[in-house]
């Protein structure tokens, strides 16, 4: 009998208190295929000053769109993988090579979606895996360049972050990449446009909380690219922060240019620890 | 000639009106507060409620408003504003509605009245840059009014 009268004072809180039951991630827990086991939280790396736990994106979406990741026959981002394994066996440009030509099965890339963005020794910058991709495109096979964040680039990246899964995110950011990390951390912390917001603002300062209909996550990238039932396409990482600071009614900054990879650099090292999760499914 | 006068009052009553706004960058804030009406005209409620839910307004993507609860998606990052009009002065609610940055140092509420001092300011909501056109605020002087005459309507006590 008490335990009724305690039970039901809880539901009027939580009635009282609107938006309570929404906040904040919440407990679920993600296995794909009902064998690959992702990690969507554990403790921020010491580099996330303000954070003190992280969690992918995923936690903060609803039941129904987490569904779509938890199965590869549900999860819409996979026909972009299906479609990247039919390019990765073409070949394509002047010297006759294809990606699988060098680079084997793309299970062998398993691992690199981990460690990028990523010093580059040869170029001396840091770069992501859409510049590399171009640069063997280009320079190996004598193919032209992709869109940055065109279609058979996205699913390209989608397949190599595919064979990553489980695996968990480690970027560096010491070393020669440091000077790039700083500019991409002074990106996250300015307020642009007309709006004034900062990446942290958002994601950092109110994650866990509905700004108007959408609940704000911390913006991790583990998940990219991720296929959003809103757009039913896949979105690659420079797209969506192009997004983001449109909406802060600002000029964006080009996918590929340098900012956005110092800022991609950032925001992943953010996410150091979380698995690599992509083609993932939000909303 | 009778016309040609009538055309001069209309004509000198229109500047008076246009003198009476103060622009944004002439707004005095005292301890955050804002004194005089930015329009130089009452504010219309009504006006202001359909504000709180649209364009460069949008309240309601940060507060909750029990008043607009017909209305979906009521935000959670400032305060509900139940009661707002017990805890503020009019000149208090225009100064935070006008540039909340004044009354609250660092907030996240954006700046309504303000139109200078922005970091790569984009032209609205398309991502590209503002460009030398003169920068309008997100809600005009009378928009300003219109929005705390209907927060003036949320009184708890
Ligand atoms: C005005 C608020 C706002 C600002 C400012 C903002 N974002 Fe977002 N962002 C959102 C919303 C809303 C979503 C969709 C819900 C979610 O995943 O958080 C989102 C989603 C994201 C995602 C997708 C996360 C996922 O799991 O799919 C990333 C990544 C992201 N933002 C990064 C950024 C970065 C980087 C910046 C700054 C350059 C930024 N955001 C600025 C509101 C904002
Ligand atoms: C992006 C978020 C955001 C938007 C949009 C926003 N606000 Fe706010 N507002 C806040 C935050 C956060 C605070 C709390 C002050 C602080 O500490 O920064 C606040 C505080 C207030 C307060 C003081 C409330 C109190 O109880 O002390 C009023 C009044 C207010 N806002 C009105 C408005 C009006 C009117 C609009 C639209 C014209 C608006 N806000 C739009 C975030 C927002």
């Amino acid at each position: 009998m008490k335990k009724t009268t305690i039970a039901i004072g809880l539901v009027a809180v939580l009635i009282l208190v609107p938006g309570l039951a929404m906040s904040g991630p919440d407990d679920d827990s993600l296995t794909i295929n009902g064998e690959i086991s992702i990690v969507t939280e554990t403790e921020a790396p010491a580099h996330a000053e303000n954070l003190s736990t992280i969690y992918s994106g995923w936690r903060f979406r609803s039941d129904e769109t987490q569904a779509f990741q938890m199965d590869d026959f549900e999860n819409p981002g996979m026909i972009g993988v299906e479609n990247a394994m039919v390019n990765w066996e073409t070949v394509d440009g002047s010297a006759g090579e294809s990606c699988a030509g060098c680079h084997g099965a793309p299970e062998d890339m398993a691992g690199v979606r981990a460690v990028y963005p990523k010093w580059n020794e040869e170029k001396g910058e840091v770069t992501t895996l859409e510049v590399e991709v171009n640069n063997c495109r280009e320079n190996r096979m004598g193919a032209e360049k992709w869109k940055y964040t065109g279609g058979d680039m996205t699913d390209m990246v989608a397949l190599i972050s595919s064979v990553s899964r489980g695996m968990p995110v480690n970027v560096a950011i010491d070393g020669p990449a440091k000077e790039t990390w700083e500019q991409g951390k002074e990106l996250y912390y300015t307020r642009t446009g007309q709006l004034e917001l900062s990446c942290a603002n958002c994601h950092e300062d109110s994650y866990g909380l509905m700004i108007r209909a959408d609940h704000l996550s911390q913006g991790q990238i583990n998940g990219f690219p991720t296929y959003r039932l809103k757009n039913t396409k896949l979105n690659s990482v420079h797209a969506r922060f192009k997004g983001c600071v449109r909406d802060t009614r600002a000029q964006t900054f080009k996918p590929g240019s340098p900012e956005f990879i110092a800022l991609e650099l950032y925001v992943a090292s953010r996410g150091n620890g979380l698995s690599v999760e992509g083609p993932s499914v939000r909303n | 000639m009778k016309h040609a006068l009538f055309g001069l009052s209309a004509m000198l009553a229109a500047s008076t009106a246009f003198a009476e706004t103060v622009k944004p960058t002439d707004v005095i804030f005292t301890d955050g507060a804002v004194d005089v009406s930015l329009s130089g005209l009452a504010g219309d409620p009504a006006a202001g409620a359909e504000i709180m839910n649209k364009g460069a307004g949008n309240c309601i993507a940060c507060h909750q408003i029990s008043a607009l609860s017909h209305l979906a998606f009521h935000g959670e990052i400032g305060p509900p504003l139940d009661g707002v009009a017990d805890r503020w002065s009019v000149p208090e609610l225009r100064g935070i509605v006008a540039n909340a940055k004044v009354m609250f140092e660092d907030s996240m509420m954006p700046s309504f009245y303000k139109t200078e001092g922005f970091v790569r300011l984009g032209d609205a909501y398309t991502g590209d840059a503002h460009g030398d056109g003169d920068v309008l605020p997100l809600l005009t002087a009378q928009q300003i009014e219109d929005v705390v005459a209907f927060l003036v309507t949320l009184k708890e006590e």
